[in-house]
């Protein structure tokens, strides 16, 4: 299959970009010196504003603008890169931080100019331990090149990168929490406001960005706001690295710009359904998306769902959302009720445990789930399932608790069938119960089910 | 006095330069996986001595260890695999897989096998999902992602652990390991 150039995964067009001097002769660090010796702060900010570019990890909030909430009669500023990727079916940031990781750093190091911050942290989950030792050993390598430091190209400007690991909490891809984390506490959110562009980390204006997010910015900053909108749809310009996971023939990571269809992604890409078969569902924004029902015949053919553009608002339009786009794919083998159980029994892992609907929801769901897939359920165990989800929905500090919910009232609702066919299969001999109440057990490694 | 601090002084003074002063406690995390590197889990001594370093006390040091699942607060096996069988994976087969590990080593997920060699846990999400089934291999501070895997690929990884393990064999658990390899030899 021929692949068209890419903007964000270019180590795919050109080996070795993961070396410093293959990274500079393919332009590298020429929008750095771009941004440090003929634009100020504002006008890099006033740059990304105009491209349009949006938060890649999951809001779509666009950058530039929430560059703009922070105060400049406060300082410090930082400059936080969420590298924390966590959900279920994402694995973009972990490809562009090993593959191409100058242009990612280069992207920090713009974002760190742009909001006149000295100081950049990246926090990357503890699982990418191995990526952060290589970071570390590169922005060593940028340090000895003078292109980390003092004085940076002659000018007044001084920039410091540092890696933080995390040790597995999804909690902590959250902003306020992973602020928390960084700040050596627990990872449970905060309450806003203040929001971290006022009171981030160590009570100073930060900014909080995705891997993605960032790797957009040397581009952005050496071709112009025009050049990037010429990608992707007026409302979602640029392009997006879509994780394509589950049930197709080639699963992995797509560069492909905003507003190409599930279609497109599904057929042309992921080669298809394994066997052929047809799709029946489609998670866009991984384990917290709201599920896509998809009716259609084996052959990919009419089905208006499969047309709808991948892009923040179309998503949107047929009740879902395109969050940081871990297209997970289910076909007819999959059981829904099936599905939802992993769904839940995640974030029941993965609650942070603060907030009282979210740390009982998420275990009651769990439990519920559970009965009901293994045929030890009774059909009004349906509809109190559907209960607790509703009960959890708008009572969380953060995003966790309603993420916790999508699946389970979506997937009832489209496909109610399957989870009356879990309920009246026979029942699987019971197991022993885990001891894995939250209030029970402080510690929250997953140590069977 | 304090160990963590006498061993390690260059790779503690890099760590803790990364945080503003006033604001040390942001090395909790850094400190405690150099801790749990020298003994595969964060001792008791451990958590005193980092709560010293920092100016914190050591139950605020014990409810990170705590809350993070990647710190451990009890002995484990010397190599821990760690299976995701989160949704994306499970449609890939990563829960048979699992069972299939399990059943070739004999234990339970979350049990350690009787050589001490090796801990089987069921995890969430890895990130690869691209590449299921798949395990990490978590081994002093080594992490290493084991892709695409088959149950006979994740044997010969399994067998040749054992077999230089049993080749140092100044631990006891040595012998034994090369005793049971041999078992499984005869069985596959």
């Amino acid at each position: 299959m021929s692949q068209q150039k890419h903007i964000l995964l270019r180590h795919r067009d050109i080996p070795d970009i993961d070396r410093l001097d293959v990274y500079r002769q393919n332009g590298g660090f020429q929008a750095f010196q771009k941004a440090l010796t003929s634009m100020t702060p504002a006008d890099v900010s006033a740059e990304v504003k105009n491209s349009g570019l949006r938060g890649r990890g999951g809001a779509g909030f666009p950058t530039g603008l929430k560059w703009s909430f922070l105060p400049n009669n406060i300082w410090p500023h930082y400059v936080v890169c969420n590298a924390d990727e966590s959900e279920p079916g994402t694995f973009k940031d972990r490809e562009i931080m090993e593959r191409n990781p100058f242009q990612f750093l280069e992207g920090v190091m713009l974002c760190a100019y742009g909001v006149q911050a000295n100081v950049a942290y990246i926090y990357l989950r503890g699982e990418f331990y191995q990526v952060a030792k290589e970071l570390d050993r590169r922005i060593r390598q940028l340090e000895d090149a003078g292109l980390l430091g003092d004085n940076l190209f002659g000018t007044d400007y001084s920039l410091r990168l540092y890696t933080h690991l995390g040790a597995g909490a999804y909690i902590c891809g959250e902003e306020t929490a992973l602020l928390e984390s960084l700040e050596g506490k627990l990872g449970q959110p905060r309450l806003r406001p203040p929001f971290p562009a006022v009171y981030g980390l160590y009570g100073k204006p930060t900014v909080i960005n995705n891997v993605e997010t960032l790797t957009n910015l040397p581009p952005i900053i050496q071709n112009g706001a025009d050049w990037y909108k010429s990608y992707g749809t007026e409302k979602s310009p640029g392009v997006k690295i879509f994780s394509l996971s589950g049930r197709v023939k080639r699963p992995g990571n797509y560069e492909l710009p905003l507003g190409t269809t599930f279609r497109e992604l599904i057929y042309t890409y992921g080669g298809g359904i394994i066997d052929d078969r047809p799709v029946k569902a489609i998670l866009p924004a991984g384990a917290s998306s709201a599920i896509i029902r998809v009716e259609e015949g084996a052959d990919g053919g009419s089905g208006s769902v499969l047309d709808t553009p991948m892009d923040y608002e179309s998503v949107a339009q047929i009740g879902s959302q395109l969050g940081s786009a871990s297209v997970i794919v289910a076909d007819d083998t999959i059981n829904m009720a099936w599905l939802v159980e992993k769904t839940v029994n995640f974030f029941k892992h993965e609650s942070c445990g603060k907030c009282t609907p979210c740390r009982e929801g998420t275990y009651w769901m769990n439990h519920l789930a559970r009965r009901i897939n293994a045929g030890q359920a009774d059909l009004e165990d349906i509809d109190l399932l559907q209960t607790v989800a509703s009960q959890i929905t708008g009572k969380c500090l953060c995003a966790l608790g309603e993420f916790s919910t999508m699946a389970v009232s979506t997937g009832i609702r489209q496909f109610r069938a399957d989870f009356e066919a879990s309920v009246q299969k026979p029942a699987e001999e019971p197991e022993p119960q885990p001891v894995d109440h939250p209030a029970a057990s402080a510690d929250r490694a997953e140590v069977g089910r | 006095m304090n160990e963590i601090f006498s061993k390690h002084k260059e790779e503690v003074e890099q760590i803790l330069a990364k945080y503003p002063g006033d604001f040390k406690r942001s090395a909790v995390m850094p400190l405690l996986y150099i801790a749990q590197r020298e003994q595969g889990y964060v001792t008791r001594e451990a958590m005193a001595e980092i709560a010293e370093l920092l100016d914190i006390s050591t139950t605020d040091v014990a409810s990170i260890v705590g809350f993070y699942s990647l710190y451990y607060e009890e002995p484990q096996g010397k190599y821990h695999i760690q299976v995701c069988n989160d949704l994306p994976c499970a449609m890939r087969g990563a829960d048979e897989y699992l069972k299939q590990v399990c059943d070739y080593l004999g234990v339970k997920v979350g049990e350690t096998t009787a050589d001490g060699l090796f801990t089987v846990e069921a995890v969430k999400c890895l990130a690869a999902c691209h590449h299921a089934p798949m395990f990490q291999e978590m081994h002093g501070d080594r992490l290493v992602y084991h892709e695409d895997q088959t149950l006979e690929k994740t044997i010969a990884w399994i067998e040749e652990v054992r077999r230089q393990a049993a080749e140092q064999g100044s631990l006891s658990a040595g012998s034994q390991a090369d005793s049971l390899g041999h078992e499984r030899g005869e069985q596959s």
